[in-house]
């Protein structure tokens, strides 16, 4: 299918969240869409797939212009999305979830299970994806769910397949064979719209390469291009992947975590027996695919999480049992990975969001009265330190970028001293240009004699930060290495493998992304 | 046959879609809906009396003959109606004590309700509060025997306490237990309402020689000095004084960054370190106090012995008041003057044209309607901006 979008654009009031796009999608392509949070991208598939009307603009279908004014319009003329946040029903099976909506039924109502279970056995010999039919979707690792998810587009005959940021919840295993998955469906004829932000990703598995900016088409690059070239296409200004970095100077530890336990909500064994230490002046980080604990260690550092059980201690203080706020007067500055959810209270202003956590200290707050003017004049210089684009400090915070309300909580961590601090995926749709200086903010922490502990599942930023590496499995951390351990090694401890196992199997296997 | 995918909207990221914004600040914002609320409810009310007034359906029956008549009929009934409430509301010196005295009770019961809003909690409860501070406001006020000015203080002291303790409770509970805060004011005013009916027919309570539940009135000195000769007294001043600390408190103090905090985002109060529990308890402690001074102003300044009945409906009036005050202490003394206007007002009306009482009701109810769904206003008045913050966050209401 030849798919054309031709001068597309959208604007939500005084932003255009895309300006005249022009986009060509061959038949049987893999077609990347590289730009940062915000760029556009998802506006952009949000109208292909009928979930926002373009202003003006048109799309035409091998040549035949067509209005697409909803999803089910977009799967008519065979375009599937899968969406970063699956939309699968856990308690029932994947043939269920492939039949669910267009239920086959036998007279009288009874639904035809085998047809379903055979369109679902057949696609998956076909494309080698491997899925049970009759296995219950919450059992399946979230890499097939992700299949289960394409399955589902190609039961519709899509021959455009859009994918929002699909590598985000993987393996690096994972990821390698979804890669596989993308090229048989490329053979087969299936185009592929492959949206993301990572650079290694990009450069293996693209055909052609879109960069988005602000809004509007950047340019195109080949694969072959350089990462160093496309972020510099995706930012607009030459970028620093590397963080300038001296080695480590490591003094005594500051942070002991000792046989650390945590059993989650549900009973699981989220943190299993953990010893961790980290020292002054270095950075260690916690490498894992999401979900393998490192959320709850974390929280259950800042006291957020009970612990079943297990010392944490700081400086030789003994930590546990106190209080989030007795710890954070300790000296711990804590950025949570879900921010939006844990960092900031979205209708307080940003200076109100910038003491978040300090209001009760002078120089904010004498514990019975806030003094506002001291607050104000805080955060017009955090705004200035971190470069934060708001309006003003006393605008709501929902006003907003993403990568803008994250630098406020960083902002805030990093404006008092501190003896330890925990980032959970610190950058974590942040743009790239803001990374660079976040990574430079972290690495300065680090280098001021502060302990840093980074909770992250990106490969790159692990590399860019870490001084040793940590790698969590199923709530255990299966070894600590050195940052300059291989990728592949690093891919397969993070899926179980130990130390030594994973430095043998990735000599002979090496994977996809690991070689680039 | 494919429509699986149209039962999925995309978790929209929390994407930017910048909303239509105004140049006007979110203050008048809000204004505007409420007033443009209070207009429609007005409507709503014109249509209300046209359909029950007598002279307009016997000129509907020859409608055909001379529809003016019907016509001129339905714009007199409303015309008199509205005229002689807005008369008993504002159109003199004793109209407008009355509506505010009427206000009093209202503004401290809707500020019970909106500081307990602002921290997420949903305060149902007023009605009890204000009958528990009733309770012990009234009993210093006729059993205790003290020189002025002491006196008062004293009761006033006790109403807030009492409303105070069956706040308290509230949050407590919630914090250390979870319990829902709505079930359990909900639950704790029926025990006020029965609590209060069997201490009218103990001896403590029960007026001497009385078989009716009312108790002994309130010593001279326990009573809210009024002004001139008419209902309104110091009671008034005070609703005015918590307004003022209750903004105080939300705006300026550590606690009110706190409980703010709290309301809007206990996920990440709990992370920067604040105590959710202690929030909970300290507000729920603060508004029963406030729906306790209410108490103390029904007891203590306008009825004089506790009856059943000294609550009225003013703890469930509360809540559409500040509802309609947008959960801020300035709205809340607007919403609460409204009301009290209307109240006062209605009773002139129904003397006047025998337009039920009942309307100023419907009224009340119409408006906060209105207010509650801002959508629904903004439809109808296009020319509306789309509101941001608190405002929005009371109309979704029972958050857990």
């Amino acid at each position: 299918m030849h798919l054309e979008l031709s001068g597309l654009t959208k604007s939500f009031g005084s932003l255009v969240a895309n300006d005249h796009i022009d986009l060509v999608i061959e038949p049987g392509e893999i077609h990347c869409l590289l730009g940062e949070n915000g760029a556009g991208k998802s506006t952009l598939m949000n109208m292909l797939y009928g979930l926002l009307q373009p202003d003006s603009g048109e799309i035409v279908i091998d040549g035949e212009k067509v209005q697409i004014t909803s999803p089910s319009d977009a799967i008519k003329h065979g375009i599937g999305m899968v969406h970063q946040h699956f939309m699968l029903v856990p308690v029932f099976t994947v043939a269920e979830n492939i039949m669910l909506g267009r239920e086959n039924t036998w007279a009288a109502g009874v639904l035809d299970r085998k047809k379903a279970h055979a369109l679902v056995t057949e696609l998956s010999d076909r494309y080698g994806f491997e899925v049970d039919p009759e296995a219950l979707v919450e059992d399946i690792p979230v890499g097939v769910q992700q299949r289960v998810e394409i399955i589902k587009a190609l039961t519709n005959d899509a021959r455009v397949l859009i994918l929002d940021e699909p590598t985000a919840v993987l393996t690096p295993a994972e990821i390698d064979e979804l890669i596989g998955v993308m090229r048989r469906l490329k053979e087969n004829g299936t185009s592929i719209v492959f949206i993301t932000h990572k650079l290694k990703e990009v450069k293996a598995i693209a055909d052609k390469i879109t960069v988005i900016r602000r809004g509007k088409v950047v340019g195109q690059a080949e694969p072959s291009a350089s990462e160093e070239e496309l972020a510099e296409l995706m930012v607009g200004r030459a970028v620093d992947l590397v963080v300038d970095k001296d080695p480590a100077d490591p003094q005594d530890a500051v942070l002991r975590v000792e046989g650390l336990t945590v059993i989650d909500e549900r009973g699981f064994t989220a943190v299993d027996d953990v010893d961790l230490e980290v020292r002054a002046g270095e950075i260690l980080a916690v490498a894992g695919v999401q979900g393998n604990g490192q959320t709850e260690l974390a929280e259950a550092l800042l006291g957020l999480t009970p612990i079943a059980a297990g010392t944490i201690s700081l400086d030789g203080r003994d930590l546990t049992g106190r209080t989030t706020r007795q710890r954070l007067d300790a000296g711990i500055g804590y950025v949570p990975e879900d921010r939006w959810h844990d960092g900031f209270v979205e209708s307080f202003s940003v200076a109100e969001n910038l003491v978040l956590d300090l209001f009760r200290k002078p120089p904010f707050g004498n514990g019975l009265t806030l003094h506002t003017d001291e607050i104000e004049k805080n955060a017009e210089a955090r705004v200035e330190e971190f470069d934060i684009r708001t309006q003003g400090v006393d605008d709501p915070l929902s006003s907003l970028s993403g990568g803008n309300q994250q630098k406020v909580v960083l902002a805030r961590e990093l404006s008092r001293p501190l003896k330890l601090l925990v980032a959970s995926q610190p950058t974590r749709g942040v743009d790239v240009g803001s990374i660079e200086f976040l990574h430079q903010r972290i690495v300065k922490e680090r280098d001021n004699g502060t302990a840093v502990l980074i909770v992250s599942t990106e490969l790159d930023e692990i590399a860019a930060l870490a001084d040793r590496v940590a790698v969590m499995y199923r709530g255990k951390v299966v070894g600590v290495v050195p940052a300059d351990t291989p990728r592949d090694e690093l891919g397969l401890m993070m899926a179980g493998a130990s130390k030594s196992e994973a430095h043998d199997v990735a000599i002979e296997n090496p994977t996809t992304l690991g070689t680039i | 046959m494919s429509t699986e995918t149209e039962a999925a909207p995309a978790p929209v990221p929390p994407a930017k879609e910048p909303e239509r914004r105004s140049g006007l600040p979110s203050w008048a914002v809000q204004g505007l809906v409420s007033l443009s609320a209070i207009v429609l409810a007005l409507l709503v009310g014109a249509i209300l009396i046209i359909v029950g007034d007598e002279q307009v359906q016997k000129a509907v029956g020859y409608f055909g003959a001379a529809p003016m008549d019907t016509v001129s009929a339905a714009l007199s009934a409303v015309g008199e109606a509205y005229k002689s409430l807005a008369v008993g509301a504002l159109g003199g010196w004793t109209p407008i004590s009355e509506s505010l005295t009427q206000a009093t009770p209202l503004i401290c019961g809707g500020l019970a309700v909106s500081l307990a809003f602002r921290t997420g909690l949903f305060n149902i409860g007023a009605q009890g509060q204000l009958i528990a501070g009733a309770i012990l406001a009234s009993y210093v006020g006729f059993a205790w025997h003290l020189p002025p000015v002491l006196h008062l203080v004293l009761a006033i002291v006790a109403g807030l306490v009492g409303g105070a303790i069956w706040g308290g409770v509230v949050g407590l509970l919630k914090a250390r237990t979870g319990a829902h805060e709505v079930i359990v004011t909900i639950m704790l005013n029926y025990v006020a309402i029965y609590l209060l009916a069997w201490l009218l027919t103990t001896k403590t309570f029960q007026r001497p020689g009385r078989t009716d539940p009312i108790s002994p009135i309130v010593d001279n000195n326990a009573q809210y000095p009024k002004f001139g000769d008419t209902r309104l007294h110091l009671g008034f001043v005070l609703a005015l004084v918590a307004a003022v600390f209750v903004w105080w408190l939300l705006n300026r103090s550590t606690i009110g960054f706190e409980l703010r905090a709290v309301g809007a985002n206990a996920d990440a109060s709990r992370t920067a370190g604040m105590s959710v529990g202690r929030a909970y308890v300290i507000a729920m402690v603060v508004a029963g106090a406030l729906a306790g001074l209410a108490g103390t102003q029904q007891v203590l300044g306008t009825d004089l012995p506790l009856t059943d009945g000294v609550a009225a409906s003013v703890g469930f009036d509360a809540i559409t008041v500040a509802l309609l005050g947008r959960g801020t202490p300035l709205g809340t003394v607007l919403a609460g003057l409204l009301f009290g206007a209307l109240n006062a007002g209605g009773l002139q009306m129904q003397l006047i044209t025998q337009t039920p009482l009942t309307l100023t009701t419907v009224l009340q109810a119409v408006i906060v309607l209105f207010v509650a769904a801002p959508a629904l206003v903004r439809s109808i008045f296009r020319f509306l901006p789309k509101e941001r913050g608190a405002g929005a966050v009371l109309a979704k209401g029972w958050n857990g």
